[in-house]
């Protein structure tokens, strides 16, 4: 009963979305009010509608209702509760539930946070967006049902995938797809501004919040899974350049480079043109990134779907989203203008190049991930580009960029002058230089990649601090608290982003050099000496767990006689799915991270054991949270809120008269 | 210079610094794909001296032996038509198994053994690496047209 009420519910929401998506959208080309009012309960009423549907799959784990096909195919009866609520999105069907239930979160929040906005740019851009989920409700109740029934029920579900069986699991897929669906606003408020044709300064001042805050939760969303994979899949790398990883990492890049040409659109009028392509491939890449995980067109974790008519339907779908927008693009973008103009030296020049860079970082990603499926779809042979491709591409595309990070914020809107920055910034390039090169020798290797690294972080950090420092001296005001206390949060925003980034570098940069490996075979009572760190075997027990059995071993870590701590990594096996899984134990430092695996047991108790030495990997994760927290402080700044008190103000004296004239 | 000479020379700029990027994506492009080989290919001798690449098919049963360090591994890969003698030093993944497909990549010695520097096996039980199902059905297909002819012949 309870998801038959799911599925109703979802027909339910696919009908208000088909009128979310026409009705407003006419009303605001007729200029008839009434129509443009659909929009807001429209959008409220699907949120309601995916939310109970949401629930009664939910509902459906909880209970272990195995007569429904997803739930027997992802649960078990000894599937603890948490990791049951968290297989609504451990496969294809309930992960595109999730996706479409982000998207009316989303359409909620667009009806909530947009009192400010004229009512035709709202009902066209809640209209927007309900069509894009009219596409998403439709390709779930044609070939991708969560509620489909399975009858007679199954005895037992076949279980999660072990691998998916984490924490990382509950927290991950919701905080990427907040952020790859959030991107949707940006997309919705550009198609509106072309639909609308009136593409002006207060355009990009309402859609930046929105694209800053779907940045910011998808910047986490990366960093939680690249975090999972460092400790879930027991190899220790956190980045793999895996086709999936890159599915989102191009969104984010595009979407960042959307960040920085909002904010010229916003404070100058400038690259108008340029910001509805992005956000518009923003959202593109946010779509593919969803085709190429969830298709099965790339194998991975990730990968479920292999039914054709599934990819068919994506394929057309992201052929309709992508195709119609640039078409749109191509009719409308001309009307445009092109903004104010800017000297070759200024801020907005600079901020294009940040631009092109990163589009460029783009393309070569996208390159790289899609070459291989278009050979393979041709049927010209199977080839896999590696890792190596995307980091000799990565290090010399964005050593200019960070280059520019440092100088940007400095520079004149306009025109500014090359001596005069030189000037501002000899101390911070002559620290800087002078530090990443003595920096290595000071830790006991030289290498160009490892000054280069030290080179750009401490860049970023000294002109940061020269920016600030700037800042707080023009300013007027008598104490140095009250005058910090005076720059707007969004600068401070950006100087704490950017920090993140030196501070991810840092990282990057540490492991890269510094991290040491070992594979060795070890005896019980053994002891082997990695990066200081002494680690003694002590044997491996068994050990049983909820649904699966397990070898753990113990590690007494030592440095310098003086006891560290005492690891225990397992070798599981789960019972449903037959299936081993390595559990990596790692002892987690501000400096360093401890890290052992089990590989496989040998003769007379002995195992073949990995262990690491990872310093700073931490900061990586670090710095991806300073970002993200870089973005939330910019979005409390003061402008937003006294936007957000007029309009509620407007609203409330609005509601005043007996009789709103309506127009 | 006039606003125009300005605005030439910026999209000069620009298209010189694109060019430089694509060029370089490239080249990096270009010398870091990888290929993948049946094992039928490498033993009809089909593939690069010298350069890193995939093989992939089924991890023959019975073959799996370790060297006595615990870490380096023999094993034979094949495709159910041609075998090809595997090395890895190196903790195996998961779910790599006897009887079950694997994707090797690394390069071919002189002795014709295949020195892997990464062995894959995929996550989960009843998956295939795509890969080695290729290969498989490869060597199926050729085998059934050699023993078509095989009929013929005598």
């Amino acid at each position: 009963m309870i998801p038959e009420i799911g599925q109703f519910a979802l027909i339910l929401a696919l009908c208000v979305a088909a009128v979310q998506g026409t009705v407003p959208i006419y009303g605001a080309v007729s200029g008839n009010a009434s129509l443009m009012a659909v929009a807001k309960p429209a959008a409220r009423g699907q949120f309601f509608l995916v939310l109970i549907a949401f629930c009664c799959l939910g509902y459906a784990f909880a209970q272990k209702d195995f007569s429904v096909l997803y739930v027997a195919a992802n649960a078990n009866s000894k599937l603890p509760l948490h990791y049951r609520l968290a297989a609504i999105w451990g496969a294809h069907e309930g992960s595109l539930l999730l996706w479409t239930f982000i998207l009316t979160l989303w359409m909620m929040a667009v009806t909530l946070f947009s009192k400010h906005l004229p009512e035709a740019m709202r009902a066209r851009i809640l209209g927007v967006m309900g069509l894009v989920s009219l596409g998403f409700l439709l390709f779930m109740l044609t070939v991708s049902n969560p509620f489909e029934r399975l009858i007679p029920a199954a005895p037992d579900g076949r279980d999660l995938n072990p691998l998916l069986q984490d924490p990382g699991m509950v927290m991950h897929p919701p905080m990427l797809y907040m952020g790859y669906v959030g991107f949707s606003v940006a997309f919705a408020f550009a198609i509106a501004a072309l639909l609308g044709g009136n593409l002006d300064a207060a355009w990009a001042r309402w859609s930046r919040p929105w694209t800053t805050v779907a940045w910011c939760f998808l910047t986490v969303g990366i960093a939680l899974g690249s975090g999972w994979a460092y400790y879930e899949l027991g190899w220790g790398g956190w980045w793999f350049w895996d086709p999936v990883e890159n599915a989102s990492f191009m969104p984010w890049l595009a979407g960042t480079a959307l960040i920085h040409s909002l904010a010229v659109t916003d404070k100058r009028g400038g690259f108008k043109v340029w910001t509805v392509l992005l956000a518009i491939l923003a959202f593109s890449l946010s779509l593919l990134g969803t085709f190429l995980v969830r298709s099965g067109v790339l194998t991975s974790v990730h990968a479920f779907a292999t039914d054709p008519k599934r990819g068919l339907f994506i394929l057309i779908f992201l052929a309709i989203v992508i195709g119609g927008s640039l078409l749109l693009y191509a009719w409308r973008a001309p009307r445009v203008g092109l903004g104010g103009g800017f000297d070759m030296v200024s801020r907005e020049a600079m901020l294009l190049a940040n631009n092109v860079l990163l589009v460029v970082a783009m393309a070569s990603v996208l390159l790289g991930t899609l070459y291989p499926l278009f050979l393979d779809a041709l049927g010209l042979g199977k080839i896999s580009v590696g890792p190596p491709y995307f980091d000799t591409v990565f290090v010399p595309l964005m050593t200019p960029a960070i280059f520019l990070m440092g100088i940007g914020p400095l520079a004149q809107w306009k025109k500014a002058s090359v001596p005069n920055l030189a000037v501002r910034l000899r101390w911070a390039f002559g620290t800087s230089v002078a530090t990443a090169l003595l920096l290595p020798l000071v830790l006991g290797k030289w290498t160009p990649l490892l000054s280069l690294g030290f080179l750009l972080a401490l860049w970023i950090a000294t002109t940061a601090a020269v920016a600030v420092r700037e800042r707080i001296a023009h300013l007027e005001g008598a104490g140095l608290m009250a005058r910090l206390a005076s720059v707007p949060r969004s600068y401070w925003g950006m100087i704490l982003a950017h920090c993140g980034i030196a501070v991810f570098i840092v990282g990057v940069t540490m492991v890269k050099g510094f991290e040491t490996e070992q594979d060795l075979r070890m005896n019980v009572g053994e002891s082997a000496t990695i990066g200081g760190y002494a680690f003694q075997f002590e044997g491996a027990q068994d050990f049983v767990g909820p649904n699966y059995i397990a070898a753990r071993g113990v590690f007494r870590v030592t440095k310098d006689g003086r006891e560290v701590t005492t690891m225990y990594p397992e070798k599981r096996r789960y019972l449903a799915q037959r299936q081993t899984m390595t559990e990596a134990a790692i002892d987690s430092g501000m400096f360093r991270d401890l890290y052992v695996s089990l590989g496989e047991p040998l003769e007379a108790g002995a195992w073949s054991v990995r262990l690491y030495h990872k310093p700073f990997i931490d900061w990586i994760w670090g710095g991806c949270l300073i970002m993200a927290m870089g973005g939330v402080l910019a979005i409390t700044d003061r402008r937003y809120r006294l936007a957000w008190r007029r309009a509620s103000e407007s609203e409330a004296a609005a509601a005043q008269p007996v009789e709103a004239p309506i127009l | 210079m006039t606003p125009r000479q300005k605005r030439f020379s910026m999209i000069g700029l620009g298209l010189a610094a694109l060019g430089i990027a694509a060029a370089l994506v490239l080249n990096a492009f270009n010398s870091n794909l990888v290929f993948f080989f049946t094992p039928t290919q490498v033993a009809n001798g089909e593939v690069p001296k010298g350069q890193s690449f995939r093989i992939g098919g089924m991890v023959e049963a019975g073959t799996l032996t370790r060297e006595n360090d615990g870490l380096t591994v023999h094993f034979v890969m094949s495709d159910t038509v041609k075998r090809v003698p595997v090395t890895y030093k190196g903790i195996l993944p998961d779910l790599f198994k006897e009887g079950k497909g694997a994707v090797a990549q690394g390069r071919l010695s002189s002795e014709g053994t295949f020195v892997a520097s990464e062995v894959l096996a995929k996550h989960d039980e009843n998956y295939m690496p795509p890969e080695a199902a290729e290969a498989m059905a490869k060597a199926k297909a050729a085998g059934k047209q050699s023993s078509d002819t095989l009929v013929v012949t005598p």
